[in-house]
């Protein structure tokens, strides 16, 4: 339940952004979804991508310094609600969200949730226990 | 006041610098375990010293003696002699230490007093001495000096920039000593502050501590509508005062009945001809608990022994500091070098010591950007956590420099690595 998300250091200015898009989209690369953090210096790129392990390797080659960790994607129903439920749970069960982020899903009624903690084992767990349902990372890699 | 000394006849002037460097050999030789085996290993004594010439058969002292014999190892008296201590920060987290009896404190003061008269100060003067008080020789070498001279002194201390020209005003004072960029600063505040400069009573400055040029000269000049002087000194040798500029504005009168300087290649350690770049090397004549045998200033200068057209002193005259033959960057008056940082860096896990300074003078202040390369081994993801460590190497940088710096992380390899070696100090600053 697992999904691999790949996370990229780059600095705060015009144009870098832009930069390694190009890298992931001359290499095929289909860019899943996608979080931008930001400080007035830098600012932390997080991808999914259909090919982890390629886009691993071609932004290691770029040069860029890399983070590969995992996440928990969440189908969320689109209609008030739907993500309260999910941090209720994550909250009762005293588990806490470093970050997250959504996007919704084509030809379906149901938006993605991508969660960031710290213990991801335990967070499946509880999600599945409370009937959240999971997306697997193939399912996000080839939707 | 005249000090005579400063008009003497240069064979005169010889005469005494030899005679006191004698006796300085023999004071070193006899109670700094340093010097006796430096004169041992080079099988001289004391007494081969006939000639101010022979000075250039001994080895250079520099603040790398003065650390490896921290904290008291270079001291010619006993503690109980002492009144003053002074230490800088060195390279390594470890100041060098300097000493003062009472009568160095006289010859501070003295020597300061001197600096303050060739700019044309009196006892009719109110100084304002915006140089930091402290461990820093700046602030109280100034007061000293500006006692000895009979003038009224107002110690300011840096900083406070309000107030430096509140009490500018309502106290009327007439010379202001702070570094060139910090008096550009005022002047600026003072504008913005709907106060004209130029309608103050000032009608000198004297400025040092920090590189500057005849652009900020005039700058300085304009700005406040006064005469702006140079003054020279370290604190190894006395703290300031140990050279300043006269009315003529064309070099700096070196006070060499108490500093005899010579000016050496610094590869060959050669003497080089008169009015050409070299070193300064100093040897206090007269400093009683820290003397030191031609202290490398690793300041290039340019001297010159002719009389001087403008104010009739026959001292000899150094040129405005025109470099360093290290890679020291002074900062807002503070001595930095980049090997501090990087000794920082080390000792920091997460970071790799890949680092890259820049310097820029934003308005007229300087100000210092430490950029780091983010490495694979310490990258998080998490924002905060890369802003919790850019905090942590911006404080243990702030510990050990004692000035303020921005911490920038940027991406691997983005540092350049140019010709094999790190470009470490990009400079923007424009003197």
């Amino acid at each position: 339940m697992q999904v691999r998300q790949i996370s990229v250091f780059m600095e705060n200015r015009a144009g870098r952004l832009q930069e390694i898009t190009k890298i992931i989209a001359d290499a095929g690369i289909n860019i899943r979804a996608l979080a931008l953090a930001d400080t007035s210096d830098f600012g932390i790129l997080r991808l999914i991508v259909n090919k982890p392990d390629e886009t691993l390797k071609i932004l290691r080659d770029a040069g860029f310094t890399i983070r590969e960790n995992t996440v928990i994607a969440c189908a969320v129903h689109d209609q008030p609600g739907g993500l309260n439920k999910i941090l209720r749970v994550l909250s009762d069960a005293n588990i806490s969200v470093e970050y997250m982020y959504g996007f919704v899903e084509k030809n379906a009624d149901e938006a993605v949730m991508v969660i960031r903690v710290e213990d991801t084992e335990k967070a499946i767990s509880t999600l599945l226990d409370n009937d959240v349902k999971l997306l697997k990372g193939e399912q996000i890699y080839s939707m | 006041m005249r000090y005579i000394v400063e008009y003497v006849d240069p064979e005169l002037l010889r005469e005494l610098q030899l005679e006191r460097l004698s006796a300085v050999a023999q004071r070193v030789y006899q109670n700094v375990p340093y010097y006796k085996q430096t004169f041992d290993e080079l099988r001289i004594t004391p007494e081969d010293i006939q000639s101010l010439d022979d000075l250039q058969s001994l080895p250079l002292t520099d603040k790398e003696t003065l650390r490896t014999n921290y904290p008291f190892g270079m001291f010619t008296r006993p503690m109980k002699t002492v009144r003053e201590i002074h230490a800088s920060s060195g390279t390594t987290g470890l100041p060098t230490v300097v000493a003062y009896t009472e009568n160095d404190i006289k010859v501070w003061s003295e020597v300061m007093s001197r600096s303050l008269g060739a700019a044309g100060g009196t006892d009719d003067d109110i100084v304002q001495n915006a140089y930091g008080y402290g461990l820093f020789t700046g602030g109280l070498g100034v007061h000293y000096g500006s006692l000895e001279l009979g003038a009224t002194i107002v110690p300011m201390s840096a900083g406070g920039s309000k107030k430096q020209l509140q009490l500018m005003q309502d106290f009327q004072t007439t010379i202001l000593t702070c570094t060139p960029s910090y008096a550009i600063y005022l002047a600026e505040l003072a504008e913005n502050s709907g106060i004209n400069p130029r309608k103050t009573s000032l009608r000198i400055g004297l400025h040092g501590a920090e590189p500057w040029s005849d652009n900020m000269r005039k700058e300085i000049e304009d700005l406040w509508d006064i005469k702006a002087y140079d003054i020279y000194g370290l604190s190894e040798i006395i703290g300031p005062g140990v050279a300043n500029e006269c009315i003529g504005q064309d070099g700096l009168h070196i006070w060499a009945d108490h500093f005899l300087p010579e000016v050496i290649d610094p590869q060959t350690g050669k003497p080089v001809p008169e009015g050409e770049d070299g070193m300064l090397v100093i040897t206090t004549l007269t400093k009683e608990a820290t003397p030191f045998l031609r202290y490398a200033t690793k300041d290039i200068v340019s001297m010159t022994y002719e009389k001087c057209p403008a104010c009739g002193r026959t001292t000899p005259r150094i040129s405005r500091v025109k470099g360093r033959t290290d890679d020291m960057l002074i900062i807002r008056g503070i001595n930095v070098f980049p090997s501090q940082i990087e000794s920082v860096l080390l000792e920091i896990e997460e970071t790799e010591p890949h680092y890259q300074l820049v310097i820029r003078r934003s308005g007229a202040l300087d100000t210092l950007e430490v950029r780091v390369e983010v490495s694979d081994e310490f990258f998080s993801d998490e924002i905060r956590q890369l802003e919790a460590l850019e905090s942590r190497i911006k404080q243990e940088i702030e510990n050990v420099l004692s000035v303020a710096v921005k911490v920038k992380l940027v991406e691997p390899k983005s540092l350049d690595r140019s010709v094999g070696k790190a470009k470490r100090v990009i400079d923007e600053r424009k003197m």
